[in-house]
């Protein structure tokens, strides 16, 4: 954030007066304080309102913990999912012609444009006990809405524009002659990926990954939909966070939710190393 | 390795990059495929590599078909045009590439590897940088790392797409004997791609010209200057004057010298090179006059305008040497009469 913040401030010194300068970064400034920072320092606050103790006690009730296990274990399956199918993606974009590939690429950003409760009502429409395929789920005693594979569903289908679309324009940009070269040299596919490809795109993955993990952390409207709020059971963290507040529980509230901002801010830490890292990569690339 | 292409059409959409390519290429030649930008020398080098698949016809290498041959079995180099070196790796680790990927039943140990690399290091003499990433190079020693990691598993053909095309003038010449000398010493089967036919015919001993997705001609650099099968490969190599037929008078062909034979037609086209004009100064009335020139080192460039029947003027260029043109003693405007030695006719 505050690496934005002082190159805006180089840049105007450019030409612009003096006090629009200063009352831009006033404005800007007020309004990270205002909206980002209070409210962090809120959560914490609140947190530990009855003291260090009570926070942590909330946070070994069973309820909690198991809220905690939950949302781990969803970011564990869909993470390394969408990992395998955003890489997949996005090699199959880059390196093919293919008929379709256009759809494929709005298909890719769905997730994004459409609202997340939407996105869990679809799951709903499809596997509830109402819904299209309910039945044949009923029949075989599967249970996915109100259940942990309806969550993870929910969660998978929310997150998996995250690592192609960082993909994407680096292997667009860096194009498939070192690939290519690999092949020549009688490289087979599979070592050529992890020799060559691999290596390149490694930041802009983790980068990818990263925001991937935040997301499956902390995605709340798809999987509020589909979970059905069953305390212990199907509440994620995000859930369980909103449980508590509104039975007035605030303490385990905000304890929750300091975990959750506490996942943002060490999300924020590395994310601005990865993308230094990536800065520099391509800088040496450009050479 | 011999070469056999026969058949190669390769359509991308609805547009014909290469039509149906017949060529042969015997063991050991370096052979120049020259052609205008956009013509399908790289598109038809990708297909030979195996990086692109013909549509149809056939890849015949030493006499084996090759054409469903994956890339990394064909057994060929090829140097990119932009060099396309592993920019993670060190200079060692590109050259070495090619020998630590192989199976491991055919994989020579890490000493050999290492040797093995040196020795390639040191033939393209840049075992010094070793250490460097490609980002630190030039890019004629990128060049030539490309070159070396490309034979580091012996191919039997080596295709090189415009190796010296990023490269400075005075850069390009060095390399161009450099590899021309590196061939003599290894042998090995190689195409390169270039569009400047000044390197072809420098460096090859077998020119093809490529245009528009079709062979138009293949022989020697001398008997493709001396005897161009058609107007594109006269104009494309070297540089030509082109006399129409019909824009001058029968009288000035047979004053400068042209014979006109039975074939030619209204439309046939004469194409003479600067260096088979020659030109005398003279008092008499002669419709042309020399207008400038320009020192090319050992050569002068000659500018000549020759006012036609028609009112207009067109523009004609000689060359001869320095000295020859000293003893002329010529000024701008001069008048000047013109011999043509030699001509070639297309229809
Ligand atoms: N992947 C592709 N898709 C569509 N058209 C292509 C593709 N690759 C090449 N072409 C077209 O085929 C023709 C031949 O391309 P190619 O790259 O072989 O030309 P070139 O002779 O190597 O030119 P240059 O000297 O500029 O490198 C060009 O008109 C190009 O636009
Ligand atoms: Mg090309």
């Amino acid at each position: 954030m505050s690496a934005a913040i002082s190159r805006t401030v180089h840049q105007s010194t450019l030409d612009d007066a003096n006090w629009v300068r200063w009352s831009l970064i006033t404005i800007a400034l007020g309004f990270i304080i205002l909206f980002l920072c209070v409210p962090l320092a809120l959560v914490i606050i609140q947190a530990f309102a009855k003291g260090f103790d009570a926070y942590l006690s909330a946070l070994s009730q069973p309820d909690m913990q198991a809220a905690m296990r939950l949302t781990l274990l969803t970011a564990l399956i869909t993470v390394p999912l969408n990992t395998v199918f955003g890489v997949a993606a996005a090699w199959a974009i880059t390196r093919f012609e293919f008929r379709g590939k256009n759809l494929l690429i709005t298909l890719i950003d769905l997730p994004f444009s459409v609202s997340p409760v939407i996105s869990g009502l679809i799951f709903v429409l499809l596997f509830g006990t109402q819904g299209w395929m309910g039945e044949w789920f009923l029949e075989h005693d599967i249970k996915v809405i109100f259940a942990v594979p309806g969550i993870v569903l929910a969660t998978l289908f929310i997150t998996f524009p995250f690592v192609a679309r960082q993909l994407i324009p680096l292997m667009q940009e860096m194009g498939s002659e070192e690939e290519e070269a690999a092949l020549s040299l009688g490289s087979s596919g599979w070592r050529m990926f992890f020799l060559i490809t691999l290596p390149n795109i490694k930041w802009a993955l983790l980068y990818g990954v990263l925001l991937c993990n935040a997301r499956a952390m902390g995605e709340f409207g798809a999987v509020s939909v589909v979970s059905g709020h069953i305390r212990s059971l199907t509440n994620t963290l995000p859930l369980h966070v909103e449980v508590s507040y509104n039975e007035y529980d605030s303490v385990s509230a905000f304890a929750g939710a300091s975990i959750l901002a506490g996942l943002a801010v060490v999300t924020l830490i590395l994310k601005t190393f990865l993308e230094w890292k990536q800065k520099n990569e391509r800088a040496t690339a450009s050479l | 390795m011999s070469i056999v292409l026969s058949n190669i059409s390769k359509n991308f959409g609805d547009f014909s990059a290469l039509h149906d390519i017949d060529l042969e290429i015997p063991e050991g030649e370096l052979v120049a495929l020259l052609g205008p930008s956009g013509c399908g020398k790289t598109t038809l080098l990708r297909i030979i590599a195996g990086l692109e698949q013909t549509d149809k016809g056939q890849i015949l290498l030493n006499g084996e078909d090759k054409t469903q041959h994956h890339v990394s079995q064909r057994g060929i180099g090829f140097v990119f045009q932009h060099y396309a070196l592993f920019r993670h790796m060190t200079v060692f680790d590109n050259v070495a590439f090619g020998m630590r990927v192989k199976d491991k039943k055919v994989r020579p140990s890490e000493s050999e590897i290492a040797k093995k690399t040196h020795a390639l290091l040191e033939l393209v003499q840049l075992d010094w940088l070793h250490n460097r990433f490609p980002d630190q190079l030039s890019g004629g020693q990128r060049q030539r790392i490309a070159l070396a990691r490309a034979l580091a598993v012996e191919p039997s053909v080596l295709l090189l797409d415009e190796p010296f095309g990023a490269l400075d003038a005075s850069v390009r010449k060095d390399l161009r004997q450099w590899l021309r000398n590196l061939h003599h010493e290894l042998n090995v089967t190689s195409i390169f791609v270039t569009h400047d036919q000044e390197e072809a015919m420098e460096v090859a001993s077998q020119v093809v010209v490529l245009n528009k997705g079709r062979i138009e001609q293949q022989g020697s650099p001398a008997d493709i200057y001396d005897y161009p099968a058609n107007a594109f490969v006269s104009k494309f190599i070297g540089q030509t004057n082109e006399f129409q037929l019909s824009h001058f008078s029968t009288d000035w062909f047979d004053k400068v010298g042209l014979s006109i034979s039975k074939e030619v037609t209204k439309d046939s086209i004469a194409h003479v090179r600067p260096h088979d004009i020659e030109i005398t100064k003279t008092t008499n009335d002669t419709p042309v006059t020399l207008k400038d020139w320009q020192h090319l080192g050992a050569l002068i460039r000659i500018e000549l305008t020759k006012n036609l029947p028609s009112g207009k003027s067109k523009a004609v260029f000689a060359e001869m040497p320095n000295e020859q043109f000293k003893r002329l003693q010529l000024s701008r405007g001069d008048k000047v009469d013109l011999k043509i030695r030699h001509a070639h006719w297309f229809h």
